[in-house]
């Protein structure tokens, strides 16, 4: 077993091997690295095959049409370009736009960059498992209201939004409704031909494709309009212009495509692992899980050990890779301002670890990291005053602490 | 994020962890920090009737450059005097310990809780005379 085990599926994946081969073969001589834009010669014609095989595959998962695909550098492009873009071009329509405090920063510093140029954004507060309550979202819609923007899949907690009722919402009354797909292609079903959704954010490194890749999904039906962030050549129907990275869209295109295939399976596996990781660990004492479990995806298992502080939680747990929601490490301190929303205390903020399983996770892998928490959970509250005190009976809100 | 050796070295190995009864009068108890901003300290000090520290004990919720300062700070104050322990400034731990910038409060709040300590003590021992 390598060590330290990787847990920390959705801040990236390992490319899968199928990909990087088909990756590979697109950038040397003897490879197909001419340019799809080249319409004189072979070399163009072959990269163009490429590319389109590589549409046809992002659009096969999600249920869309090739034409609905524009290739990006990533999610974080995607969310940029849906946003500001149909901000941009609606705006004499209006300049209200609605998303969720628990939204991936790619969408919230959008927002707040749209706040700048005179936008109006309204920021939902989540239910405290994380899901956004519709009642709540249907009051925040108004007369010019342009843009709905929520996430399918939390990064920080996997709980999954119900885009399908959203989309009814929006649709009645012609808001258009961006989706940050990031964390949930492959993980979770998209059709979009049933879904309202007017555009889509991906990511390929999330499911075992490149990093630096992505594609926004732009619907054609009813039509979708976009004002371009970047200008050139008019590639991807004049919303991206670039020259196509041939070697980043066969990626994305072959990591769509065995996500379609092996999905169903796959995510059966990781959620037997999951359940397998949740029942070693949800005897010890004070453990909360953030987050619903009913609509979350099976990769994810966020969890609070309270009252041990999560950064020297992960330095004893150096033989896996895992994420705290805690921002520790960062100069500012803050604590998960995802789980801040969720109404959480900000010990439990604190105290949380995020593990995200993958294609790669293996039982023997979930065994090994539950012996290691369960004794460096002892190990650590026996060096916390906060655990002493709670063992004595001591109301820890009663107690007025000085802020530093 | 890195850490020195010498801070991993403290985390796997803290010295002097523990508690002392806070009610003694013998004992200076000082708790910094707060569950909200991720790290609390206590630190304990056990002083004997020439005012000298005999012993020394911490409990540090906290991320382990907090937890290797109190620990280093434990083991530094042991046999000085009270006026020696409050000199120790919260750079000479940082330095020791080499922590980055971004942990520099660590070693802040190590310095505050040895103070805190110090000052309970002698509230405690005034507080005996009087009542004496």
């Amino acid at each position: 077993m390598k060590t330290p085990i990787y847990f920390d599926y959705s801040a990236t994946t390992p490319v899968d091997p199928r990909v990087a081969k088909t990756m590979c073969d697109c950038l040397t001589l003897e490879g197909t690295f001419g340019n799809p834009a080249s319409r004189s010669h072979q070399y163009g014609w072959d990269a163009e095959k490429l590319v389109d095989e590589a549409r046809k595959n992002v659009a096969a998962l999600i249920n869309a049409d090739p034409k609905e695909i524009v290739f990006t550098s990533g999610a974080t492009e995607s969310d940029n370009l849906a946003i500001k873009g149909v901000a941009h071009f609606y705006h004499k329509k209006g300049k209200h736009i609605i998303t969720c405090k628990t939204e991936h920063k790619a969408v919230l510093d959008t927002c707040r960059h749209l706040e700048r140029e005179g936008y109006e954004v309204t920021y939902l507060d989540p239910e405290p498992n994380g899901l956004i309550d519709l009642k709540k979202l249907e009051a925040a819609m108004r007369d010019d209201t342009i843009l709905v923007s929520i996430m399918h899949v939390n990064n920080e907690i996997g709980v999954i939004q119900d885009i399908e009722a959203i989309g009814e919402l929006t649709r009645s009354r012609k808001i258009l409704f961006h989706v940050d797909a990031a964390q949930s292609a492959g993980k979770v079903l998209i059709d979009l031909k049933k879904y309202k959704v007017d555009l889509m954010s991906f990511s390929a490194h999330k499911i075992y494709g490149p990093k630096g890749s992505g594609a926004l999904y732009v619907r054609r039906k009813p039509r979708v309009r976009l004002e371009a962030q970047m200008h050139g050549g008019g590639h991807e129907r004049g919303m991206r212009s670039g020259t196509l990275a041939v070697h980043q869209i066969v990626g994305i295109g072959e990591a769509f495509r065995i996500a379609k295939e092996e999905m169903a399976t796959e995510n059966e596996g990781i959620r037997i692992l999951r359940d397998r990781l949740l029942n070693g660990l949800k005897d010890i004492e004070e453990v909360y899980i953030n987050g619903d479990m009913d609509q979350r995806i099976p990769h994810n298992l966020n969890i609070s050990f309270n009252f041990v502080e999560g950064e020297s939680l992960m330095m004893a747990l150096k033989d896996l890779a895992v994420s705290s929601g805690s921002a520790c490490t960062s100069a500012s301190l803050e604590p998960s301002y995802v789980l801040r929303a969720l109404g959480r205390s900000d010990e439990l903020a604190h105290s949380s670890i995020r593990f995200t399983l993958g294609r790669f996770s293996t039982e023997q892998e979930i065994d090994f990291a539950i012996a290691q928490i369960s004794k460096n959970i002892d190990k650590l509250r026996e060096l916390s005053p906060l655990w002493e005190m709670y063992k004595d009976g001591i109301d820890l809100s009663s107690i007025e602490w000085a802020a530093h | 994020m890195a850490y020195s050796n010498k801070v991993i070295e403290h985390y796997e190995n803290p010295r002097n962890v523990g508690s002392m009864d806070k009610d003694d009068l013998n004992v200076g108890t000082g708790m910094v920090g707060a569950p909200a901003c991720g790290d609390v300290m206590r630190l304990q000090i056990k002083v004997n009737e020439d005012g000298v520290i005999e012993d020394a004990k911490f409990k540090t919720y906290g991320c382990g450059s907090a937890i290797a300062s109190s620990s280093l700070l434990t083991e530094w104050v042991k046999g000085k005097t009270l006026d020696e322990a409050s000199e120790i400034k919260n750079s000479e731990i940082a330095a020791e310990l080499e922590l980055p910038p971004v942990k520099i409060h660590c070693s802040v709040l190590a310095e505050d809780a040895i103070k805190a300590a110090i000052d309970d003590f002698k509230n405690k021992s005034q507080g005996q005379k009087k009542s004496a």
